[in-house]
């Protein structure tokens, strides 16, 4: 017996694909209608979301045969605890950033707002598809689905961006071809493509050459689409110039929805035994804590702030990635496991969708691109500027912030592995980032207006952006606090332990 | 080295074609500077991948699978249908990637009247590099 909420899986992802459709016809009839159409799609997406984590959490996962097929035959949508959890956060961005988009795409891309919203609503379904689905092939159509829209959006601006979207789209198609061709081996070995009957058939196969060829072709293919360090090449310029809200969706939930891939597929697909077997996650801890360097000090090398964003989320993309290496062999209770990780999943996609957001308000108001033209801002843009502040400590590691309780875990995790070298690295990083958010802080507030004449005359004394792009700002800006409190005092944490429970990266006492 | 060489290469060539057009079309995305042939390249190097999965399909001996009680008696065995049906999504999702690409070369043709990597790169620096 079925309830209603046991059909949201599919629903989630019919009705965006719907929208889409949905408001091109009607764009076509009445321009104004796009916005809207994507913002209530949206919400009742998002609203669809929270009911199932809700359901997740108190009566298990929910499994859904498409068309009554059973697997391994047909295609599974399984939504346990990890995926509702990631559904919710990736739907609330995309709620944001669609608000956020209405006034800032009228102003950015004003003959393009009805394919603008159309695309955006497949991006959407691309990435509720790959957090639900739970068949390996069909994560791949959505991976690309979510790619494809992502390449035409970034793009959208032209110019440059059609260059950097190029680029993202060669090697994003690379990586998507290593996670095909990782399929391929899988399916070679077992004959099947349901992730729970994989799970099954993997454990004889642990030592077979082709499996851990496997798992490897996983790793490097989902790296590329997440900007793992040494792989990033594509971020900066992609997220430098695409438009604001896309910047935010990038940082703050593409690549984290690759990351949720790869937990899924190391942890449900494969599984602890297995990762035991190799050395990977040791190598994989070791090229994050490069990556958070390296990101860090890239990032202030950099004059463009949205450029100097987006080296920071490889930096932070170095976070998830260590605590995800750190995470079998964290026992101890409140940093156990993928607890850091999936923290910092929702932290950053807090924190960046913000940054990128402010960022965004600067160029739609005096198109300000370089961190030096900020001056004076903070007097002008009071609001904008504050979120930006309370985003900026974020991601230095200020308590009680989101980025604070992150850290603190991951140093923990390290602590309690033995590998101090990494409490050194996110100590280092921490003071990189207030090194290089500090630079721009100063600009807003403590540098004279002696250059006023010549970059942004057109502000007058006090000019905001429009409430509908401000709300949005200052919702992300004071969930990083709220979130952060309530990460320290533990109210949402038992829930990210079922996710390790499920994984058997702790015994439940 | 003579076993070697029947054991590992000739019984599965398959893998090595693949392997090799894998490889070209990868040398054609990193060494090409023109636009165009960049997607050629990865053209290949996907359908590199497409004939990996249809050449683990295969069984001996096999026809199509269309499946009736009379070919089952007379001991006929089927070709596995699933790797099929994959790369047929896969395949539209290759097209739909080339088209993609294809509409960026058209638009930066466009902008800047080359398809040439590098001269691109000249140009939007002379531009500037935030050329809004």
């Amino acid at each position: 017996m079925q309830t209603a909420i046991e059909h949201f899986p599919v629903l989630i992802v019919a009705i965006s694909l719907f929208s889409a459709i949905t408001i091109l016809v009607a764009g076509w009839i009445n321009k104004k209608t796009p916005p809207f159409i994507s913002i209530a799609t949206i919400l009742a997406q998002f609203v669809a979301s929270i009911l199932i984590l809700n359901h997740v959490l108190t009566k298990g996962p929910i499994h859904y045969w498409l068309g009554g097929w059973k697997p391994p035959w047909g295609i599974e949508y399984v939504v346990d605890v990890l995926n509702a959890y990631v559904l919710v956060i990736l739907l609330f961005l995309g709620l944001a950033c669609a608000v956020y988009s209405k006034r800032s795409i009228e102003h950015e891309l004003p003959h393009k707002i009805v394919s603008f919203y159309a695309i955006y609503q497949l991006l959407i379904t691309g990435l509720c598809g790959v957090t639900v689905t739970g068949d390996i092939f069909n994560m791949y159509v959505f991976i690309e689905i979510m790619s494809l829209s992502a390449y035409a959006l970034i793009g959208s601006r032209g110019k440059i961006a059609l260059k950097a979207s190029f680029t993202y789209l060669v090697l994003g198609s690379i990586g998507a071809c290593f996670f095909l061709l990782g399929i391929g081996f899988l399916y070679s070995v077992t004959g099947s493509l349901n992730m729970h009957d994989l799970s099954l058939l993997l454990p004889p196969l642990y030592g077979n050459r082709i499996v851990k060829a496997a798992f490897v072709l996983f790793i490097v293919g989902l790296s590329i689409k997440m900007a793992f360090f040494p792989l990033h090449t594509w971020l900066p310029d992609a997220h430098a110039f695409a438009p604001s809200e896309i910047s935010a969706m990038l940082s703050g939930i593409i690549i984290e929805v690759c990351t949720y891939a790869f937990i899924r597929l190391a942890f449900s697909v494969f599984s602890v035994n297995f990762i035991r077997l190799l050395p990977i996650f040791d190598i994989l801890c070791w090229v994050a804590g490069i990556a958070i360097i390296m990101g860090s000090i890239l990032a202030m090398t950099q004059f463009n702030l949205k450029r100097m964003l987006a080296y920071s989320s490889v930096a932070n993309m170095g976070y998830i990635m260590l605590a995800v290496g750190l995470s079998t062999s964290a026992r101890n209770y409140p940093w156990c496991g993928l607890t850091p990780a999936l923290m910092h999943i929702l932290n950053h996609a807090l924190m960046k969708g913000c940054l990128f957001l402010v960022a965004g308000a600067f160029i739609y108001k005096a198109d300000l691109w370089d961190i030096t033209e900020l001056r004076g801002l903070g007097r002008k843009m009071p609001y904008t500027c504050a979120a930006f502040v309370i985003a900026a400590i974020s991601m230095i590691g200020v308590p009680p912030s989101v980025g604070f309780v992150s850290k603190l875990y991951i140093i923990f995790a390290s602590l309690e592995a033995k590998k101090f070298a990494f409490v050194a690295i996110l100590l280092v990083s921490s003071l990189l980032n207030l090194i290089y958010f500090w630079r721009v802080i100063e600009t807003m507030y403590m540098k004279g207006e002696e250059g006023e004449e010549h970059s942004h005359a057109s502000i007058s004394s006090k000019d905001e952006i429009p409430l509908s792009m401000l709300i949005p700002v200052l919702t992300l800006a004071s969930l990083c606090i709220v979130m952060g409190v309530l990460w320290l005092a533990g109210i949402t944490i038992p829930a990210l332990n079922k996710v390790n429970a499920m994984f058997g990266l702790v015994v439940i006492r | 080295m003579m076993e070697w060489l029947i054991e590992e290469v000739f019984a599965k060539y398959n893998y090595w074609i693949s392997i090799i057009l894998m490889l070209i079309g990868f040398y054609a995305m990193i060494a090409k500077d023109n636009l165009i042939k960049k997607i050629i390249g990865l053209n290949i190097f996907q359908t590199a991948i497409f004939l990996f999965f249809i050449s683990l399909a295969v069984v001996k001996g096999g026809t199509a699978p269309i499946v009736s009680q009379e070919m089952i008696s007379k001991g006929h065995v089927y070709v596995n249908p699933l790797p099929h049906v994959l790369i047929l999504t896969a395949i539209v999702v290759a097209v739909s990637t080339t088209a993609v690409a294809l509409s960026l070369i058209i638009r930066m043709y466009e902008e800047y009247g080359t398809i040439q990597e590098e001269e691109i790169i000249e140009k939007s620096r002379e531009k500037g590099m935030t050329g809004v």
